[in-house]
């Protein structure tokens, strides 16, 4: 059966045509520079790494607030780019796990590094909890449906006593890390950059694997992902509870570093933001979401000067990629 | 004892009724069609076959065991796999990545195992690549692999269909009209591949078709649907001068379909 039909079509170039908007020039040096990648990764890691050797506070709190929504577009990413559920409720489990920390250090005077654990098993929690009674329904309804979980949330947080109502939760201990105790901003400069590192290196291991495939077939055609054996609610709860539990570690460590979290850090913007993030990079490449996240950071402080209308040029930006790149600004990579 | 038997199972859609009382039986290593004129219910049997669809009442018996009320991902688990009608490949994957879709009900590793890549996990992805490239090999693309399925001309998508199918390692394999659209080179080498499917792999093979030509050479025995109900079966010769058949399909008001 090797031998193919002679008057078949003619084969089409491998390179494909979803996405030509890379210039052939940038994409032979992509290719060029490819072997020596390693030596890249190297020098980023060092810059990386040294950069609180030379920034100010104020530039190592810009970053450290960068890493920090690296961690959250990622996270997000596994559940809209991966598994192609639109979610607009995400900063809930960020509540959950800045939550967990905040009530556990500073009512129950637990260590920092054991909330971590419960943060991560609450926010599983709360990802089954909106996950398995929803997943049945098809994207429009999902997309409401988590909309009013993150509100539940932001709501309850609000009054119950036990969150600190409207005014939230005030000195929740620093963590104590080999007898230093974490309070300087490059301590957190660090712990969101080790965050992120392990969110990429997590991301990226979950993107190519069985389950990372799983998600991809589940988004591209539910019905022939179920009829090649896939369990489709069991693959997207999957995508669900990974997403909230980076959100939930990430959620820790803002407690940690801002020692006060309120209701209001946690409302439906700050959702749309962090979906912004990753629709603005490119849903599903991680290199296209670091970016989102990072612009999302970068654009309000380097447009300080402009005052409120920052805000407008940004919606501009926004809808200029939007109507010229929908796909996001990072380019699909084709073999 | 027959692979699949359906007994009497009734479905439909508000007041239409689709299929109607409808039984027959498959047996282990046959090649079996199921044909009818338009509308006649074919792609609504094989949905109940496969769990897309839940018969009113009536069961389906595959190796033994109901699956007539079983999710669809359960049923490809216990060894029934389809292909659509229309293409439903996963069109901005590669060709290798359809067909390993296959292997995902016969494989296990979870997120520990993406995370570490531990040894198992990465022995079950070589040889989720390794069954993979062999169903590719067996129909004839494995040359495609790494072509992205939306950019494969038409035969070869269908092909990429049956790959995967067969990647789920499935004991009875449901066709649904696999020869539509194909020119008469293709169709000479499907029927060949139906046979190799079913003499090398020894996978059943049930098929809806409306090539009558190839329904004829190949199938074994042949079921015979007209709004929902079985009007004949039997093999070739005894289907083809059936006059209730004949009736159905050259009947006063119907289009000309043989």
């Amino acid at each position: 059966m090797k031998s193919r039909n002679p008057s078949a079509e003619p084969k089409l170039p491998a390179a494909s045509s979803i996405d030509d908007h890379v210039s052939p020039h940038l994409r032979l040096w992509m290719n060029r520079l490819y072997p020596y990648r390693k030596f890249g990764y190297a020098a980023l890691a060092v810059l990386l790494a040294g950069i609180p050797l030379i920034a100010n506070n104020y530039i190592l709190e810009v970053l450290s607030n960068a890493w920090f929504y690296v961690v959250l577009c990622l996270g997000l990413n596994i559940v809209v780019g991966y598994a192609g559920l639109l979610d607009l409720g995400y900063a809930a489990f960020f509540a959950v796990g800045a939550y967990t920390t905040g009530i556990l250090t500073s009512h129950f005077g637990v260590n920092f590094w054991l909330t971590i654990p419960c943060a991560i098993v609450l926010a599983s929690l709360a990802g089954v909890i909106i996950g398995g009674p929803t997943l049945r329904l098809r994207s429009d309804y999902l997309a409401i449906v988590t909309l009013g979980f993150g509100e539940i949330v932001r709501i309850a947080a609000r009054n119950l006593k036990i969150t600190g109502g409207a005014s939230g939760l005030i000195g929740i201990n620093r963590p104590v890390f080999f007898g230093v105790e974490l309070n300087q901003i490059y301590h957190y400069y660090y712990a969101f950059l080790i965050l992120a590192v392990i969110a990429v290196f997590a991301a990226y291991r979950l993107q190519h694997s069985r389950l990372g495939r799983a998600w991809q077939y589940v988004r591209e055609d539910e019905d022939a992902a179920e009829a090649m054996g896939i369990d489709r609610v069991a693959v997207k709860l999957c995508a669900y509870v990974i997403g909230a539990v980076f959100a939930g570690i990430a959620g820790c460590f803002f407690a940690a570093k801002m020692t006060a979290i309120s209701p209001e850090t946690f409302t439906f913007s700050q959702s749309v933001l962090i979906l912004l993030g990753v629709v603005f990079g490119g849903m599903g490449k991680i290199p296209g979401v670091i970016i989102g996240a990072l612009a999302l950071v970068f654009f309000p402080e380097v447009f300080r000067a402009i005052g409120t209308m920052r805000i407008l040029v940004f919606g501009i930006v926004m809808l200029i990629i939007m109507l010229y790149r929908p796909q996001g600004i990072w380019p699909e990579r084709r073999n | 004892m027959a692979l699949l038997e359906v007994k009497k199972i009734n479905l439909s859609f508000g007041g239409l009724k689709v299929i109607d009382s409808l039984s027959f039986a498959v047996e282990e290593n046959a090649i079996v069609s199921l044909i009818g004129p338009n509308g006649a219910g074919k792609t609504s049997v094989f949905n109940c076959l496969t769990g897309f669809y839940r018969p009113n009442d009536g069961d389906i018996l595959f190796a033994d065991r109901s699956i007539a009320r079983r999710k669809p991902h359960k049923i490809t688990q216990g060894g029934l796999a389809r292909t659509f009608q229309n293409l439903r490949l996963f069109k901005n994957m590669t060709v290798l990545e359809n067909v390993m879709s296959g292997m995902h009900c016969r494989t296990s590793a979870g997120v520990v195992g993406a995370l570490f890549r531990p040894d198992f996990q990465r022995r079950e992805e070589a040889l989720i690549r390794k069954v993979s490239e062999d169903c590719l090999e067996f129909v004839g693309i494995l040359d495609q692999k790494d072509r992205y399925a939306n950019n494969l001309p038409y035969g070869d998508q269908r092909r990429v269909e049956w790959a995967r199918a067969l990647a789920t390692r499935p004991r009875l394999i449901l066709f649904d009209e696999p020869a539509a659209g194909l020119n008469y080179d293709e169709k000479e080498r499907l029927v060949q591949l139906i046979h190799r499917i079913r003499d090398e792999l020894g996978i059943t093979v049930l098929l809806i078709e409306h090539d009558m030509g190839l329904v004829m050479k190949i199938s074994e025995w042949i079921y015979v649907i007209d709004y929902g109900h079985k009007i004949a079966e039997g093999t070739a010769d005894d289907v083809k001068n059936d006059p209730h058949v004949i009736e159905a399909y050259l009947g006063k008001d119907e289009n000309v379909a043989a």
